[in-house]
């Protein structure tokens, strides 16, 4: 057994939350370059450029990125020879807090849905905890801004709506969120399971890197099918319209039942955020 | 698409007037400087309370602009934290009794309703989109912030802010256009 104290875990998550809203993922930062000479729009140039000046200003003078620092998705892989001398949970939630307070970040979360008070530590954080072979710990962090989260949906289609169903509904939920998850977007499509894991398998496709096909190559070339279709819809960089409304999609597929197919389709807006340690 | 000959450069000054809106087309990049107001969704549900308790509102709405944003928190030193705009549509409610009273220009990201887009055809007011996501560049436009309502609300109080040369693009101008749905038409292919 190797032990791990939750010290480690609180450090780790406390940076990790700092870093993914201060520094923008290298592959995203060079879409935004590609899309100041691949977009048409004169608009749309003009926004990528501003989203290329934005990550630099916020890498130079370690500022969030976005002012929405999002809800704290922390995503857990734990070794089953690793022990944790303390809980995970607890240990998370406060590393998030710590981060947020010390990273000068948004806090955005309230107490109940209903009974709308802040917590003012932007805890709890949303987490997901796996069980993996091994004695390492993988902490993944993505904080997910809600102005592209409230444009996610969620379908279960009967198993005869085949792959057309499932193209039709991911344009469809593309283009009623339009401008408002602040496209240009990247798409994370989970297919099967049932109807919690489906949403699992959509946000879990967010955290690929730009470029990263999925393994099948049927799923793959749909990934790249379904990019170039959500392209032609002419939302465009912030919906001004524009050749470049997503910068990318990933699918994520899970074994179903005989009697279903659901589909979840999670928005991401560009500035999807994600960093991770392996302790 | 000759988009470069039809779209321009503005530099606006608040308090905004009927004449300096009117002849402004969607897609015209505008550059604003002077005061400021920012509210968010539970600001907006105080205005409209305190209109409906016959008060006055916490700032001279007459020629004023709304920056729909809750800035994260500044560093010291910093006037203050990243602060891109925030999804519109959650103002639509409240907007048009503002836009009645005299409000001129909205400041958000996002498509707006209907109701929204008449009153601003109306009472002549415009909504402005900014590039959500572009919070630390916008917030190095911002030169001075403070609270000036509502500071139980936290990152949605009610602020007063100076800007210089503020960017942003006319999404839905005095006469009932719509950005949002000319650029798709414009630019979708079938």
């Amino acid at each position: 057994m190797r032990i791990i104290e939750t010290s480690k875990i609180v450090e780790e998550v406390e940076k990790l939350c700092i870093n993914s809203n201060y520094y923008l993922g290298e592959d995203i930062i060079f879409k935004y370059k590609e899309g100041i000479t691949k977009e048409e729009s004169e608009t749309g140039k003009e926004i990528f450029e501003q989203l290329y000046e934005n990550a630099k200003i916020a890498k130079d003078f370690k500022k969030p990125i976005c002012q929405d620092t999002g809800m704290a998705v922390v995503f857990v892989e734990l070794g089953e020879e690793v022990h944790i001398n303390g809980n995970l949970e607890t240990a998370i939630n406060e590393g998030v807090a710590k981060g947020y307070k010390k990273g000068y970040l948004r806090k955005s979360i309230v107490k109940d849905p209903l009974f709308r008070e802040n917590t003012n530590d932007n805890t709890p954080a949303v987490i997901h905890i796996s069980i993996v072979k091994g004695d390492k710990l993988k902490i993944v962090v993505a904080p997910k801004g809600f102005g592209s989260e409230n444009m996610s949906q969620i379908k279960m289609f009967p198993p005869a709506a085949g792959v057309e169903g499932i193209k039709e509904f991911v344009l469809k939920v593309v283009e009623e969120a339009g401008p408002n998850p602040c496209p240009p977007i990247i798409v994370g499509v989970g297919i099967g399971g049932n109807f919690e894991h489906s949403a699992l398998l959509a946000k879990k496709a967010l955290l690929r890197n730009i470029g990263d096909r999925n393994k099948n190559s049927y799923y793959s070339e749909l990934e790249i099918e379904l990019l170039e279709k959500i392209n032609r819809l002419g939302i465009g960089p912030q919906g001004f319209g524009g050749k470049i409304t997503a910068l990318d999609l990933f699918i994520e597929t899970y074994p179903t039942h005989i009697a279903g197919m659901p589909v979840a389709v999670n928005i991401g807006c560009h500035v999807n955020r994600h960093k991770e340690v392996l302790i | 698409m000759n988009e470069k000959s039809v779209k321009k450069t503005v530099k606006l000054t608040t308090p905004l007037k009927n004449e300096d809106l009117v002849n402004l087309k969607i897609g015209d990049k505008i550059l604003l400087t002077g005061i400021i107001y920012t509210g968010r969704d539970a600001a907006h549900q105080k205005f409209i309370d305190t209109l409906n308790r016959g008060e006055k509102l916490p700032f001279e709405i007459e020629g004023s602009v709304i920056y729909y944003v809750g800035p994260a928190p500044a560093k010291p030193g910093e006037v203050i934290g990243s602060a891109g705009p925030t999804t519109s549509y959650r103002m639509d409610k409240f907007a048009p009794e503002l836009i009645k009273l005299g409000l001129k220009g909205m400041i958000g990201k996002g498509k707006r309703s209907k109701e929204v887009i008449e009153a601003c055809k109306k009472y002549k007011s415009v909504y402005f989109g900014a590039t959500g996501g572009a919070a630390a560049l916008i917030a190095s436009r911002i030169k001075s912030s403070k609270i000036i309502a509502y500071e139980d609300l936290g990152p949605e109080a009610v602020r007063e802010m100076y800007v210089e040369d503020f960017p942003m693009i006319v999404v839905n101008n005095t006469s009932g256009e719509d950005l949002y749905e000319e650029g798709k038409r414009k630019w979708k292919e079938l």
